[in-house]
């Protein structure tokens, strides 16, 4: 057993529940556009650590780590592409 | 990695198989992203085109549960990190205790879960079982179906994670698992049990914390 | 590289152990256990040519019914339900149980391995279990078929497939759903094993187009393939327990429907037809014995048709109420799809140009592949523009243009790679003469079933109905005719093929006399593919002689 990895590992999980108390904090305060953007902005920052120091992605080569990540960009496409319509509805008809 | 690992067929030697092996997993993870997006795609519509209906109904959600279950699994991720580290090492001993203390938070998880929905049974907002009359909108009615079936298909994705934790406690407990030779079978079940977590990650703020 | 078959490299030793499995595949073991738990990668080929194959007839008996109801306008041979029905199971078990698996699954999975110098694929047992899979999902549908059959048609729309339809609607949506595990695995399968089963030397400059091209396919199937997976899992939802997420009664939206449904979908029509363009372009370097002109171009524009591939599903909704700025957008992008694609096509052109070109099936078939995709392909051109696509939107001419696509594209290649590779899976050699026979007829009744059903469209006819003005009469019986040559054409190669299996001389390592990795080991392969792992350093389709001609 490596000592500082087990720290490290640690280090992470006390980011993650700062994070979580962040998130449910921000909750009682942002309203509309400006709490989404919160709650998913730190939902993102908790998956990258997840990501990172739990899924061993800091110890993988470049590839690996876009084949883990690369889904997300397919995932902005689907719902970018889908919100063209979804926020244009309104427009022009 | 260690040395001595098994190699099996079509691989020239151990380095090929353990980056096939991660790489196979990390494209399957890929996949399920792609999975729960479509649900995410369906949450983010209904609540762009009914922006307050949605606030309203996620504030009747139970906030507290969701964040102490939230951090029942970002715990049970560390202990799983931590045991895949023993693992790797050839602790045997940690890592069964560890994959055998995550597999306990996970069904704590699924407990509180079940809780939830019972007060919500209660509540008459638990879709399918409940009576329609008693949600506020047709907004409300249709977010709780979504919260239903989001929650579940996690919770299917979190009972698969305890069987495979349990059963590599169990196995690594017996020593049928020969570590570190096999670490290779604790780092994809430990990626799998960390991507269940980041699930929840994303559907806690989104069904919980809209405001 | 040599394969002495009594002289295994020491430091493969054990790998195949009996003298029959570094004789053929084929020999090693001849019980049903040994083929339905085999985790080569050549006979789970062998398995999924022989189950994709008895669905194609399947799906082509329900195309019959249709064809034949549709010889008189008063739609008398079946009832409205009953051609509903016929036209939901041809669609159905034609995508997702002929067209998707047909090439990653029968010529992917035998030639990968051995195009890249792998004894077998990345996940052997992975890869037996997703043909498993993928029976499961094909006979839950036969049953849903033979219980009553589904009349949603293979898109399932809501609310008709949520509110209205009486059939087996859940069941052939768990039945798909199970089958896109299959899909799933496999692109898993052959993204791991072109990353890390290439052989040394074996550089992403130096793999075959049919390698690249599946690459692409694998890309798609990963990526598309779940989201189907989930929209199918949510229609299962709405009919079951009134999920609601597409019924705007309760605030949602049934385009929602569409647009998750054609995420997969649109990519879906590039899994048809990028592995047909992978064997397109093995199928012409080899019938030209000259290297593909453009190699480059033609593996970046695989990689450019499945990313672009994602990015255009909404021409699909031009008329369904999708916003216009939406469709104005991906009318644009719909367009931008046609570059990569044109780009391979003339590249073909370029490569057969000024080629010794041998007349053998392959060739035909190639050739047939490269005419029909170009027609499909401008006509889906034209469907892209937002104006035309108002006139002709669900008429036949979306359905001649798709088909000229799947079945003049797709179903060509297939059997071009039939008869390209038969040599090489069986170790026989077949009569030519019947293969271009059976090239020629395909063309021709293909094009005279569905040629016709252009100018159908374009004069009016919907599509989906089968009682229809008399005028259009003369035009569906020249479709239906050329529906029966078609018929007759798909079955010929059936009888050769298996006579060749018995009577056909034995074909050698190379009868066509090509490059290729799969040619240098002996026809058919021993089990584990090589005997000594091969050091790869010629480029792919380095055919010197007629390079030094041309200068």
């Amino acid at each position: 057993m490596n000592a500082m990895t087990v720290i490290r590992l640690v280090f992470v999980w006390f980011a993650l529940m700062g994070l979580l108390v962040t998130t449910v904090g921000a909750s009682f305060f942002l309203r509309g556009p400006a709490s989404m953007a919160a709650s998913t902005g730190i939902a993102f920052i908790k998956a990258a650590l997840i990501y990172w120091f739990f899924m061993h992605l800091s110890e993988e080569r470049g590839l690996p780590r876009l084949m883990a990540v690369g889904a997300v960009t397919w995932l902005a496409i689907l719902i970018g592409l889908s919100f063209t319509d979804y926020a244009t509805r309104g427009f022009g008809w | 990695m260690s040395e001595n690992v098994q190699r099996h067929e079509p691989y020239r030697d151990a380095r090929q198989q353990h980056e096939a092996d991660m790489m196979g997993m990390y494209v399957f993870l890929s996949t399920e992203v792609m999975l729960f997006g479509g649900i995410f795609l369906a949450i983010f519509v209904l609540r762009l085109q009914h922006p307050e209906a949605f606030v309203e109904a996620s504030k009747r959600m139970h906030v507290f549960i969701g964040a102490f279950n939230t951090a029942v699994l970002l715990t049970s991720s560390l202990a799983v990190a931590i045991a895949v580290h023993g693992a790797r090492q050839g602790a045997a001993r940690l890592s069964t205790a560890l994959f055998g203390g995550a597999a306990g938070l996970g069904v704590v998880f699924l407990g509180l879960k079940a809780l939830e929905y019972r007060k919500e049974y209660e509540d008459g907002l638990l879709p399918v079982v409940s009576d329609p009359g008693r949600f506020s909108s047709p907004i409300e009615h249709l977010f709780m179906n979504l919260y239903l079936v989001a929650t579940a298909l996690h919770a299917t994705h979190l009972a698969i994670g305890i069987l495979l934790l349990a059963g590599l406690a169990w196995r690594i407990g017996r020593g049928n698992l020969k570590l570190p030779e096999r670490a290779i079978v604790v780092v994809i079940c430990g990626l799998y049990w960390h991507f269940v977590d980041v699930v929840w990650v994303f559907l806690y703020p989104v069904l919980y914390l809209a405001r | 590289m040599t394969n002495a078959l009594d002289a295994p490299d020491p430091h493969n030793a054990g790998i195949s152990e009996t003298r029959a499995e570094r004789e053929s595949y084929l020999r090693a073991g001849h019980t049903l256990r040994s083929w339905l738990l085999t985790t080569d990668h050549k006979r789970i080929a062998i398995l999924y040519l022989i189950s994709v194959t008895l669905f194609f007839f399947i799906g082509g008996a329900a195309a019959a019914l249709i064809r034949a109801d549709l010889v008189t306008p008063g739609g008398d041979l079946l009832t409205n339900e009953g051609y509903n029905r016929a036209f939901t199971i041809h669609g159905v078990i034609m995508v997702w149980f002929f067209l998707i698996p047909s090439i990653p699954t029968t010529f992917g999975n035998f030639l990968l391995p051995l195009m890249i110098g792998a004894r077998d694929v990345a996940f052997p047992r992975l890869n037996l279990l997703s043909w498993y899979i993928f029976v499961i999902g094909g006979l839950i549908t036969v049953y849903a078929l033979i219980a009553g059959g589904v009349d949603t048609g293979w898109t399932f729309y809501t609310p008709l497939s949520s509110f209205f339809a009486n059939g087996h609607v859940v069941l052939v949506a768990v039945a798909v759903f199970i089958a896109g595990f299959s899909s799933i695995l496999t692109g898993l399968n052959f993204i791991v094993t072109v990353h890390k089963l290439r052989a040394p030397g074996m550089t992403w400059r130096h793999l075959p187009l049919f390698v690249w091209s599946h690459y692409a396919t694998s890309l798609i199937l990963v990526l598309a393939t779940p989201v189907l997976a989930i929209t199918l899992a949510l229609i299962a939802a709405e009919r079951l327990f009134g999920l609601g997420i597409f019924d705007p009664a309760l605030g949602g939206d049934p385009l929602l429907f569409q647009h998750l449904f054609w995420f997969y979908s649109h990519p879906a029509v590039y899994i048809m037809v990028l592995p047909a363009m992978g064997v397109v372009s093995e199928l012409v370097a080899a019938s030209a014995r000259k290297p593909v002109f453009g190699y480059a171009f033609v593996a970046g524009s695989s990689i450019a048709i499945a990313i672009i591939g994602f990015l255009v599903w909404g021409h699909h909704m031009f008329v369904a109420g999708q916003s216009m700025y939406a469709s104005t957008v991906f009318s644009f992008l719909s367009l931008v799809v046609a570059v990569p694609s044109a780009i391979k096509v003339y590249n073909w052109t370029a490569t057969l140009h000024k080629g010794r070109i041998a007349l053998d099936p392959p060739f035909f078939f190639a050739a047939s592949f490269i005419g029909l995709f170009v027609i499909g392909g401008l006509t889906g051109l034209a469907l892209a523009m937002l104006a035309i696509d108002v006139h002709v939107h669900d008429t036949y001419f979306v359905v001649a243009h798709f088909h000229y696509i799947m079945v003049g594209g797709t179903v060509s290649a297939y059997f071009g790679a039939l008869h390209y590779w038969w040599p090489k899976m069986i170790g026989r050699k077949y009569p030519l003469v019947w293969g271009r026979l059976s090239a020629a007829a395909i063309f021709f009744g293909f094009n005279l079933t569905f040629f016709p059903q252009f100018i159908l469209g374009y004069l009016g006819m919907p599509r989906r109905y089968h009682v229809y003005d008399p005028p259009f009469q003369v035009l569906h019986v020249l479709s239906s005719a050329g529906a029966s040559i078609l018929a007759v054409a798909y079955l010929m190669p059936a009888f050769y093929l298996f006579y060749s299996l018995r009577y056909g001389d034995p074909a050698g390592r190379n009868p066509w006399g090509v490059t290729g990795l799969e040619w240098t080991v002996p026809s058919p392969p021993p089990k584990h593919n090589f005997m000594e792992t091969p050091i790869v350093t010629e480029l792919p389709y380095d055919y010197h002689v007629e390079r030094e001609g041309e200068q």
